[in-house]
């Protein structure tokens, strides 16, 4: 039985120009793994209420919060509220933890390839942060992120700065649309020449997870099929509306 | 049909009520909604309209071969019927215009779909009795689903392949997917290959992950225990 609990929003934080984060006190939220997401309702008041789920930004262990990531779209009903509204001490109703198959825990192994497009990019840095949290020697991983510029890398500095401090961590960002002066990664959509040179410096993953908007899932899980992946060690996760 | 806006709101709040056990409803600071576009008619509780069509899958899309593909009819470790690709053409299609809802919130309105009912399966593998009391559909990639039989019976469910006048997408489970359009969209299994009838019920995929046994949108049964 997952009970709706009241949210109370503890801190607002901008990660980029479209993308806040909101640290949440949940008093009883159980424990969850890294990939999994919360349902959030909102009711107005002639009593209409409006439902998103939104996937868990935070480490299921060692955050004093619950952290969820939002980026505005334009037209939405949920996350321009929570872009041009919601402050600290906000309440919402909320729910989880949910889902099952698109989560890591650290038992299971690595090395572990995370490929993520957009705000996709959520779930896997719950795991990158469950990982980072842990004790004793981390399984090699590699992030392959693909944004559409550097202003909208989320988590940015703290996704470099893991990956300066750990050997076993590799970070890889892909600029599709606009690239800075003298940018040295990679600047196009994730294709197998990108994938090879990521799977050749981490090794055969034992699991992949793959997150973002419809269209780069089907590409890069189909993309690591051809590679030779076996199907049942890829986990997708898609999200937005397609144009289909 | 065309059902009033006072209506449904009012079925809403009333549906709310009913739910919610006398707990304290926390309105959202600032939140009146954003409706739009607004439904033809009514959608079930927690649904927003969606004019894209979103996918939903846990995994890689599968790939099938249309010269290999056949989907069965199991109970009891037998198979009763056994159709390839072509066979399936040939038996009699069934349109459906129905909206669909999907368990990640969204639902679609006036959708169009084409397949065999699973009363012209039985039909053409000369079943005469339902195998059980419930079913497991099966797919390529390892999905499962399990539903009551007497859903996918008496027009409520087809065998699809056609989506708004086309072949389905892979990424929306082409080449075939189960339809049962009154139930969340999970239990329309993707790529199905079979239909294992069962004297019990037993959970499928997503169930096994807490989603509900059932799935009703009207009632939001999501999750298990909803």
């Amino acid at each position: 039985m997952v009970e709706w609990q009241v949210a109370t929003v503890k801190r607002v934080l901008v990660e980029t120009p479209r993308v806040k984060s909101f640290g949440l006190d949940v008093p009883d939220f159980g424990r969850f793994r890294a990939g999994q997401h919360v349902d959030i309702r909102l009711t107005a008041p002639d009593g209409y209420q409006a439902q998103r789920s939104y996937s868990i930004a935070s480490a299921p262990e060692g955050a004093d919060e619950l952290q969820i990531t939002v980026e505005l779209i334009e037209d939405g009903e949920v996350s321009p509220y929570f872009h041009d509204v919601v402050r600290e001490g906000d309440q919402f109703e909320l729910r989880g933890p949910i889902g099952g198959p698109f989560t890591w825990t650290v038992n299971q192994g690595g090395p572990l390839l995370l490929v993520g497009g957009g705000s996709g990019v959520v779930p896997l840095m719950s795991m990158l942060r469950r990982r980072a949290a842990r004790e004793g020697e981390p399984v090699e991983a590699a992030l392959l992120y693909s944004s559409r510029s550097l202003d909208e890398v989320i988590y940015r500095d703290e996704l470099e700065r893991m990956a300066g401090e750990d050997q076993r961590f590799d970070l890889s960002l892909t600029l599709t649309r606009e690239q800075p002066p003298g940018w040295s990664g990679g600047a196009r959509r994730v294709d197998m020449q990108m994938l090879d040179g990521v799977i050749d410096r981490l090794g055969e993953p034992g699991m992949s997870y793959v997150c973002g908007p419809t269209g780069f899932v089907e590409s890069v899980a189909s993309l690591l099929v051809d590679r030779g992946l076996a199907p049942e060690t890829i986990r997708t996760e898609r999200f937005g509306p397609t144009g289909t | 049909m065309n059902i009033p806006f006072d209506h449904y709101m009012c079925s809403r709040l009333l549906w709310r009520s009913a739910h919610t056990g006398g707990t304290e409803i926390v309105l959202s600071r600032g939140f009146f909604g954003n409706r739009r576009p607004e439904p033809t008619r009514p959608i079930p509780p927690g649904q927003y309209l969606e004019d894209g069509f979103p996918v939903l899958s846990a995994g890689p899309t599968p790939r099938v071969d249309l010269a290999t593909w056949d989907m069965s009819i199991e109970a009891d470790g037998e198979t009763l019927g056994k159709w390839d690709w072509e066979q399936l053409q040939a038996l009699p299609a069934t349109d459906m215009h129905v909206d669909i809802h999907c368990v990640t919130k969204w639902s679609k309105q006036d959708t169009d779909w084409r397949g065999v009912t699973i009363d012209d399966l039985f039909e053409s593998a000369g079943i005469t009795e339902p195998p059980g009391d419930y079913v497991m559909a099966y797919s390529d990639g390892g999905y499962t689903t399990n539903l009551p039989t007497e859903d996918i019976l008496d027009g409520k469910a087809l065998i699809a392949y056609e989506y708004d006048g086309e072949p389905i997408e892979p990424g929306h489970g082409g080449p075939v997917r189960l339809f049962v359009p009154h139930l969340y969209f999970w239990k329309s299994a993707k790529w199905v290959r079979g239909l294992r009838f069962m004297e019990e019920d037993a959970p499928g995929f997503w169930e096994a992950y807490g989603y509900h046994m059932y799935g009703d949108p009207w009632k939001e049964q999501r999750y298990a225990g909803d």
